[in-house]
């Protein structure tokens, strides 16, 4: 396998889509949002349980490819228990850690860094930064979002 | 030699484009149902066309555009001869298969189609052949309604008997389908709807380029195709229609070459097929069109669909025994595609990961959403031969899954 593909196919992003983390509606949601992208497939619903300025929990469902359901399982692991803010930061972290604008500091990136290897491969920042776009969408209150 | 005549290894040299090499990996092009690679031969006649002949067609009297006009009139024959119609005025040069299926949707149905009447198309069919028809009928208060497909891909004949009523104004299906490789009874189909009085469209994108199509012997009342998979340019396609329903049809869109004069006062329209065709055509593609017909009938069509159907059959066979693979689309006549799931992995990462083999195949819904529907898919990968496709393709395509599979265990 190619160095590109084993950076794109981490073990993290196999593990989370494999088994991904958070695949349920939280009892005390508050916070709904869906993230569709039609063009590939990718759709999944979103739940955040907002506690003032804090994400007390998260949830997730749908379907879609491994990049974006590996996304959706790791963002959930990353923003629980953080401020709206913090998540946003993450957002803006994330999303410039896929594009290639920017690689983040190791240690701010932690798992995120699995995802450093989606620069490389254009066609599918799509795929990994849709979780982080319904995420941002279900903070400000937006319904459905598409990064297609 | 195998029971076709003719090598796939040397016309490969004729297609410059495959000996590319992508991600450093020589290319192994299977996504010809969504476009197909051109031979030297046609990108050298649009080359020559532009260098020595470029001119626009019907208007003058100088020598480069009576030159012009004559290429341009000559791959209409061309197109004519092909498809087996009687006269070249029945062909219609179109931007591709869309834009004669709307064509055919605006000009003929249209002013037929009435409250409560009906238009009849089949579940495997391409959006291309499904959105006119809804956009026709909501405008119209008319019916679409759909024949269904059983779980191999074919068309169930039994309800098509029953859903062509006395208020079907048009059946549109297609002839080849590109999601599944369905290869559609056409005559008989086509027999059982003129049995109810009922005209017929067939979509022949995905069938011109694999089997020998004639219009007459199918008895088809319009005939639909583009050229860029036919091995010839992009933007350039035909539509075939019987004299007789062509010359009752009113303008499709206006302006020059479709009118014989005009005034203030009144417009009186061109013959067939010119009426049909408004504006400066597309001149190259046209002639790009014509050298990919010449090139194919050099091949020969009879050459390929007997390649094909081995070549077909060398694929079905080799990712049927595939750990966790499901064929979608098993139709007992079949040609050129190899739609598929494979368990546990998206079609995307599946796309992803064999593109860094260098193989190139088609993942997602292949504008045929509903078909994805009716086998309870989200989207499939999808191969798709054409006859300078190789038994190496179909390995390297092979191995390449395997890598998916080791990826994702």
């Amino acid at each position: 396998m190619s160095g590109e593909m084993r950076d794109l196919y981490q073990e993290i992003i196999l593990d989370h889509n494999r088994n991904p983390r958070n695949y349920k509606k939280p009892g005390d949601a508050n916070r709904e949002a869906e993230g569709y992208n039609p063009l590939c497939g990718d759709h999944y619903k979103l739940w955040l349980t907002l506690d003032g300025e804090s994400i007390r929990d998260f949830g997730f469902d749908g379907s879609g490819c491994a990049i974006s359901k590996a996304s959706a399982s790791v963002m959930g692991t990353l923003i629980k228990g953080k401020s709206a803010d913090e998540a946003r930061a993450m957002y803006e972290t994330f999303r410039k850690l896929v594009t290639g604008e920017q690689k983040p500091d190791i240690e701010e990136a932690g798992k995120m860094a699995a995802f450093g290897g989606v620069s490389d491969f254009p066609v599918r920042v799509k795929c990994a930064i849709l979780a982080w776009h319904a995420m941002k969408g279900a903070l400000e209150g937006a319904d459905t979002v598409s990064t297609e | 030699m195998t029971a076709s005549s003719f090598d796939p290894k040397r016309v490969r040299a004729d297609f410059p484009i495959l000996s590319t090499t992508v991600h450093n990996q020589p290319l192994v092009y299977l996504d010809n149902a969504a476009t197909t690679q051109k031979p030297s031969a046609v990108i050298e006649r649009i080359v020559d066309y532009y260098t020595t002949e470029n001119s626009n067609v019907h208007r003058g009297v100088h020598l480069l555009s009576e030159t012009a006009t004559a290429s341009f009139e000559e791959a209409r024959m061309k197109v004519k001869s092909f498809i087996g119609a009687a006269e070249a005025a029945e062909i219609i040069f179109t931007r591709g298969t869309t834009e004669g299926i709307n064509l055919v949707a605006s000009s003929f149905v249209a002013p037929r189609l009435h409250e409560g009447d009906e238009v009849l198309i089949t579940a495997m069919e391409h959006h291309s052949n499904i959105v006119p028809w809804q956009l026709l009928c909501e405008a119209k208060g008319a019916h679409l309604r759909v024949v269904p497909i059983d779980d191999r891909g074919d068309v169930i004949l039994e309800e098509l008997e029953t859903m062509l009523t006395d208020r079907t104004r048009i059946f549109a299906f297609s002839h080849v389908s590109n999601a599944l490789g369905t290869v559609n009874p056409v005559e008989r189909m086509i027999a059982m709807a003129h049995g109810r009085g009922v005209p017929v469209l067939v979509d022949g994108a995905q069938a011109v380029p694999h089997i020998p199509v004639d219009v007459r012997a199918l008895d088809a009342d319009f005939y639909v195709f583009s050229g860029h998979k036919l091995f010839g340019p992009t933007g350039i396609g035909a539509l075939y229609g019987k004299r007789s329903l062509l010359e009752a049809m009113p303008p499709w869109q206006g302006g020059g070459d479709m009118i014989l004069s005009v005034t203030w006062a009144k417009t009186t329209f061109n013959q067939i097929p010119y009426r049909f065709e408004a504006g400066t055509p597309n001149i190259a593609g046209a002639i790009g069109l014509g050298a990919a017909i010449d090139y194919v009938g050099k091949v020969g069509l009879r050459n390929i669909a007997a390649y094909e159907d081995e070549l077909l059959a060398y694929g079905t066979e080799k990712l049927a025994a595939i750990p966790g693979l499901r064929m979608i689309g098993t139709a007992v006549k079949k040609a050129s595609v190899l739609s598929f799931t494979l368990e546990g992995v998206h079609p995307h990462d599946i796309g992803t990961i064999v593109d860094q083999e260098g193989v190139a195949i088609r993942t997602g819904h292949h504008c045929a959403q509903p078909v994805m529907e009716r086998f309870c898919v989200p989207a499939t990968a999808r191969a798709s031969l054409a006859f300078y496709n190789t038994r190496e393709d179909i390995d390297a395509l092979g191995a390449a899954l395997n890598k998916v599979i080791e990826v994702f265990r």
